[in-house]
């Protein structure tokens, strides 16, 4: 036999295999060839936002509440509203929105009050909260934001979780608004089951005023900064998909100028008060006046009064000063 | 006869434990350069006390190469830079332990030299020639010569041909962001599976991770692909010649090498036991020529014991001995050439010096409290410790931005991140004090002392959207840090392409107050070539770069 010439039995092995070869490398390319290429599909979750509580004519819709003890303030104002059990049932997953948006210490008034997240923390998990979550996608960078804000100090040892906004927390879901439709949005305010916004009062140049329902804009990823072009609408959009249970507004400290970031104590004026609300029109309404401000020179108050998210006027409130 | 160092646990004892100090002076290498990231776990408090631990310099502190680079530059050996002397005394006795024992880049070089090799110029007789000394082990010697020539004029290069800076820039910069991008990519697609299971151990991943080896959001460099080259290169030279790195071209081992000259420490060799079998040099790492009739090298020994294990007639050992015409313990260096490679520094000086970024308007931007330039090259090794604890990703390797003598010093690109108003960690961790260490006092300015400004914004009017387009935005007045702000808006009328009248805010500058942040920059939604941008105008490091004039009194 000459080595030279190729064999049968090798002949037909090696044009086998170059047969299967060549049909799994065509059949390949036939199958994935496409004339269109049409991008990945974008996963859309569909999402409720509306955490809102049923109205009940026995509370006020606000409660305004002046003290030294902050801490005693919130708890009192809540009381007014009924106390935490009625809005917090056995076994909720409750998520915090407080104001946690730049890299500023509590005294500062750019971010709420540590000591009232540790509070409303504290009583969530008294009326029977399985799980607290305290979270904010902040403008300044987060890890920074969270030390120097004080919240991850003064929430340690309360049982609450401080949750930083990582990249895998977001998701996709339509909120519907009407200039406001596919958004990210961070997963803790979507996958809960209340939601209490904790806003504080300050300065903002676009929309005038940063409270509750400008605090919206902190669940957001994405390009969030693109939203300024039409402020008002946009937090009009945002109340109206994110309806919380409650509502607490921190004015203990309040930012009259150079807001929302501030810097100096000389932009920070002290005014001990903490507000409860179910309606977060109301809120922002009566807020606003501590910035010296008109519920009418609130462009998204009129929207969303629009909408029926709530009322500027004609609201119930209750005042009360603690020692 | 047995060697004091064998006494207590013997030969292969010996070699063990270098390799237990290898292993465990490369991890915590890669652990300190891990936890030089921004975590809850590395702060004190909640205001102005934010402060890296001193140990996260460790390596950068006890290489040598460091304070003698920045030492000779500005006469001046900065913080604990001094740490540098327990290694360069030690080396003095005992010679060239820090090359066999501690280096983490030496540790990785030496893994690499000792794969299983299929190549033939790695096997038998050709790795035992390839082991012997070599002339290209001197070329190291001309390379720290040139490197001394240039700091003593200012310029402290060494740092880039530093080993431990070396590794330093390639984990921080690439191996620990890359692993971060593999595990977070791992950890989101498995997360994502519908099967229940794979899910599971997806989300397993990240919590198992996050908050160590997973950073909170995932580090950005420019340059991964130089910084990468440069590395793998290091690495691949070990298949050709073992360690060729260490032998052939790194200024510490030069430096340790001549400094190892008086050494009392080193190998004896029994040159009648010896069979001549040369399975010393099939296992030598330094190239220092362990085997029969010639003298031993000491300035090229690691002291990693190797051919003291080796050896089968127990001829080789390590121990305290006098000086002998047996020891080679001057470098292979001809004055002709010393001389030649000290004029070489000298003369790349004023060739670096002459690049166009030297020219005054520089426009990169440098992290606050950096020395002005001159200063700031006699101090920068580029170790990248900044850009590691950098807060937002703000401080990116320079490639060219700062010239050719800036290659890999710190330079800030507000597009990825801004520097963040309260925040001095760059300085606060500089080993070398290029960046100096500053306090909300020194860094915001108290009374007649100014802040220290980084640079200063500029509106493109041409992009910015109510400049140019009549759209309300303003986000970067919003983020403005400073108070009173130095963006300050201007109510005015505008008529669009239908004739509409609108009002918007127009926002302008007040170089006054901005400190060249760059948060308006990074804030700002027009992308690409943002609306408003800053560059290094109105820096306070170098008084001549001050822009406005003002009264003094």
């Amino acid at each position: 036999m000459n080595d030279d010439v190729i064999r049968r039995r090798d002949f037909i092995r090696l044009t086998g295999k170059a047969a299967i070869l060549s049909a799994v490398t065509g059949a390949g390319g036939y199958l994935l060839s496409q004339n269109e290429y049409s991008p990945s599909a974008i996963k859309v979750i569909p999402y409720n936002g509306d955490r809102s509580t049923a109205a009940n004519n026995a509370f006020p819709d606000l409660a305004v509440v002046k003290g030294k003890d902050h801490s005693a303030a919130a708890a009192t104002a809540i009381a007014l509203l009924g106390g935490m059990e009625r809005f917090i049932s056995k076994g909720d997953v409750v998520t915090i929105k407080p104001n946690l948006g730049w890299d500023r210490t509590s005294a500062q008034g750019a971010n709420t009050n540590p000591v009232l997240v540790k509070t409303v923390a504290e009583l969530c998990l008294q009326a029977g909260a399985k799980k607290v979550m305290v979270t904010d996608v902040p403008c300044n960078e987060a890890r920074r934001t969270f030390v120097r804000s004080g919240m991850e100090d003064g929430l340690k040892d309360t049982g609450a979780d401080l949750i930083l906004p990582e990249d895998r927390y977001f998701v996709r879901t339509d909120l519907g608004g009407e200039i406001l439709g596919e958004w990210l949005v961070l997963r803790q305010f979507l996958e809960t089951d209340k939601i209490i916004n904790m806003p504080v009062v300050k300065h903002h140049s676009l929309s005038l005023a940063t409270i509750g329902m400008k605090n919206w804009y902190g669940v957001l990823g994405g390009a969030r900064n693109r939203l300024h072009q039409m402020i008002d609408m946009s937090i009009a959009d945002l109340s109206d998909y994110f309806r919380p249970t409650l509502i607490i507004v921190d004015a203990t400290r309040v930012m009259t100028r150079n807001g929302p970031v501030g810097g100096r104590l000389s932009d920070v004026e002290i005014r001990d008060t903490v507000m409860a609300a179910t309606d977060q029109i109301a809120a922002d309404s009566f807020a606003c006046g501590f910035l010296g401000l008109k519920p009418s020179d609130l462009k998204y108050l009129v929207y969303g009064e629009s909408r029926g998210l709530g009322k500027i006027a004609g609201y119930t409130m209750v005042e009360r000063e603690i020692a | 006869m047995a060697a004091t160092s064998t006494l207590f646990f013997g030969i292969r004892g010996v070699r063990q434990l270098r390799r237990f100090f290898q292993a465990l002076f490369l991890i915590a290498f890669v652990v300190l350069i891990y936890l030089t990231e921004f975590s809850f776990t590395s702060i004190k408090g909640p205001e102005d006390t934010i402060t890296p631990s001193p140990w996260l310099n460790l390596f950068f502190n006890i290489d040598p190469l460091s304070g003698l680079a920045t030492g000779l530059a500005s006469w001046l050996v900065y913080g604990s830079l001094l740490l540098g002397l327990i290694i360069l005394l030690g080396t003095i006795f005992f010679g060239r332990f820090f090359c066999g024992w501690i280096c983490p880049l030496g540790t990785i070089n030496q893994m690499f030299s000792t794969f299983k090799s299929e190549r033939k110029s790695r096997l038998g007789k050709n790795l035992v020639d390839s082991n012997k000394y070599h002339r290209y082990q001197a070329w190291k010697y001309y390379i720290l010569i040139g490197l001394i020539a240039l700091s003593l004029l200012g310029s402290a290069q060494m740092g880039l041909f530093d080993p431990i800076t070396i590794a330093g820039r390639s984990f921080g910069l690439v191996l620990i962001p890359a692993l971060n991008s593999a595990l977070t990519g791992i950890g989101n697609l498995l997360s994502e599976s519908s099967i229940g299971i794979i899910s599971l151990i997806g989300k397993g991943i990240f919590m198992a991770a996050s908050g160590t080896l997973i950073y909170f959001k995932q580090p950005y460099f420019q340059g991964v692909f130089w910084l990468t080259l440069i590395f793998v290169a290091i690495l691949t030279a070990n298949r050709i010649f073992t360690r060729f790195w260490c032998r052939g071209l790194c200024p510490l081992g030069a430096l340790l090498g001549i400094m190892s000259r008086y050494s009392i420490f080193g190998l004896k060799k029994n040159h009648d036991k010896c069979t001549d079998c040369d399975l010393c040099l099939y296992h030598c790492q330094g190239g220092d020529d362990p085997h029969h009739s010639v003298p031993h090298r000491r300035s090229e020994c690691h002291l990693c014991l190797n051919c003291q294990a080796a050896c089968p007639e127990s001829a080789l050992s390590f121990g305290f001995q006098p000086q002998s015409k047996l020891y080679e313990s001057a470098p292979d260096l001809t004055r002709r050439r010393a001389i030649t490679a000290g004029i070489a520094g000298l003369a790349a000086f004023p060739i670096i010096r002459s690049d166009d970024k030297f020219a005054k308007k520089h426009p990169f931007i440098r992290p606050p409290g950096s020395l002005a330039e001159e200063d700031f090259l006699k101090r920068c090794i580029r170790c990248g410790q900044c850009m590691k604890i950098c807060p937002t990703n703000a401080l990116q390797p320079a490639l060219l931005e700062s010239g050719w003598e800036g290659i890999f010093t710190p330079v800030l690109a507000a597009q990825i991140g801004y520097c963040e108003h309260y925040c001095m960690l760059c300085g606060l961790v500089c080993p070398t004090g290029a960046i100096a260490k500053l306090d909300p006092e020194s860094k915001f300015g108290t009374g007649d002392n100014p802040p220290v400004r980084i640079g200063a914004a500029f509106f493109d009017k041409g992009r910015c959207l109510p400049w140019a387009f009549g759209t309300t935005c303003i986000v970067c007045e919003e983020w403005c840090p400073t108070s009173p702000k130095a963006i300050w808006l201007e109510e005015i009328e505008t008529i669009d392409r239908q004739g509409n009248i609108a009002k918007i805010k127009l926002p302008h500058i007040d170089l006054n107050m901005c400190s060249g942040c760059g948060a308006c920059e990074y804030a700002c939604p027009v992308s690409g070539s943002p609306g408003v941008y800053v560059t290094s105008a109105n820096e306070t490091r170098d008084p001549n770069r001050s822009l406005l004039l003002r009264k003094r009194k």
